[in-house]
């Protein structure tokens, strides 16, 4: 049996809560996910809200650890990587990237399809 | 035009180019070639019913010419066009010559327009922060040279761009991952604003959300030969070491002080290779290979064999 969130197709429905990701990207100034937010992404599992490239000028939270409090789970960190020869000196992508995420229960009118 | 009549970068100029990025001139193109421009692309006389449909019209009755890549600047455009008007103001023409001297060629150039909501039956969405071209990690750099026909609201996105990200080697749209980055800027200009940016600085196209059509002209541009103290030189800025970390608190501006400003988005650590890299880039434009600020290069290669 499969449920799929939010699809009419004349098969039996029912309101169940669906359990739907948010996601919350913070790039800071350093390893330490106490530092300033220098960079944010966010993207909204649940579509209440929409976000775009330059749609802020401040960031949700100062640091990573603000966001932390919030309630905002801690998935995956940037490593710490050793600078090739000849390569010391190049910058490139940010560097201290925290993915976060928050689950959120929606109530949907879910679809019940027999397979 | 005669090379003295241009007013070529200063010292000053350069070095802020150098820091980050790109080089504004506001309203530098008088009202006569921006209503020419206009004119000329038939931006008033088009009611466009798609965005395709818009572009095929403009293509088709506008002068802006086929260019291919590597046509030398100086033969790109029609003689009495407006876009030769813009390109032979002195101000214009002194900091292209600054940059990628006067024998440059052009790369490609492309008549952006950002359309209002209202021409599309889907929330539109504004363009993801990118490196143009792809990953290049040259000495030498062309130059994008960025022309605002008309007045940008607040309301008309404006290109976004973020000062000092030239330097980053990057893949192209590899950065669409980030939505925000603190210092970033969106253009908001009166009409006949130029901007030169760097080929490397991170931008995207903002989301027009008013009533009019947004119009961008671009082009881009490639030196020929080693961009080698092309700026006026004549009021040279201090480049005499001073003081680092226990200083007076009160230094005047010199270029140790543009070099090493960092940007609100560095990195804690990468900051002090950004200021490495605008020396080795100030190093490249100059030819002072003995060039340094706050000593932030002759402390990493003062090595010694045996």
């Amino acid at each position: 049996m499969w449920r799929i969130a939010g699809q009419f197709t004349g098969t039996s429905q029912q309101v169940s809560p669906v359990v739907k990701q948010q996601v919350l990207i913070l790039y800071l100034q350093t390893s330490a996910l106490d530092s300033p937010v220098v960079g944010w992404s966010l993207y909204d599992g649940t579509a209440e809200l929409d976000y775009m490239a330059g749609d802020s000028a401040e960031p949700p939270y100062d640091t990573g650890l603000a966001a932390l409090r919030d309630g905002w789970r801690l998935l995956q960190i940037s490593p710490l990587l050793p600078h090739n020869r000849g390569d010391e000196f190049r910058t490139g992508y940010l560097k201290y990237e925290f993915l976060f995420e928050k689950l959120t229960s929606c109530k949907e009118v879910d679809t019940l399809i027999e397979r | 035009m005669n090379a003295n009549d241009l007013n070529k970068l200063t010292t000053s100029q350069m070095a802020r180019f150098a820091a980050k990025g790109y080089l504004r001139f506001d309203g530098v193109v008088p009202e006569k070639i921006n209503a020419s421009f206009l004119d000329d692309i038939c931006s008033a006389s088009l009611t466009p019913s798609s965005v395709k449909d818009h572009y095929a019209q403009i293509k088709r009755s506008s002068v802006i010419p086929l260019v291919s890549p590597g046509t030398p600047l100086t033969e790109a455009y029609p003689e009495q066009s407006a876009l030769q008007a813009l390109l032979s103001l002195p101000a214009v023409a002194g900091a292209v010559e600054s940059l990628v001297g006067l024998d440059c060629v052009v790369d490609h150039h492309f008549l952006h327009v950002t359309f209002p909501p209202t021409y599309f039956n889907r929330p539109q969405r504004s363009q993801p922060t990118h490196q143009d071209s792809t990953i290049d990690p040259r000495q030498a750099f062309d130059i994008q040279l960025l022309y605002f026909p008309h007045e940008v609201t607040v309301d008309m996105g404006g290109t976004r761009f973020l000062p000092g990200s030239h330097f980053r080697v990057v893949s192209e749209e590899a950065l669409a991952r980030y939505q925000n980055i603190r210092g970033q800027q969106h253009v908001v200009c009166p009409a006949g604003t130029v901007m030169l940016f760097h080929m490397g600085l991170w931008h995207g196209a903002g989301l027009n959300q008013s009533d009019r059509l947004r119009y961008m002209f671009k082009i881009r541009l490639c030196p020929t030969k080693r961009q080698l103290r092309l700026c006026d030189d004549s009021a040279p800025i201090s480049t005499q070491p001073r003081p680092i970390f226990w200083d007076s608190g009160n230094q005047a501006e010199d270029l140790n002080s543009i070099l090493t400003t960092p940007e609100p988005w560095f990195e804690a650590d990468t900051s002090r290779l950004e200021y490495i890299n605008r020396i080795r880039f100030w190093r490249y434009i100059s030819g002072d290979q003995q060039f340094d600020a706050d000593y932030w290069v002759t402390r990493v290669e003062n090595d010694y064999d045996g």
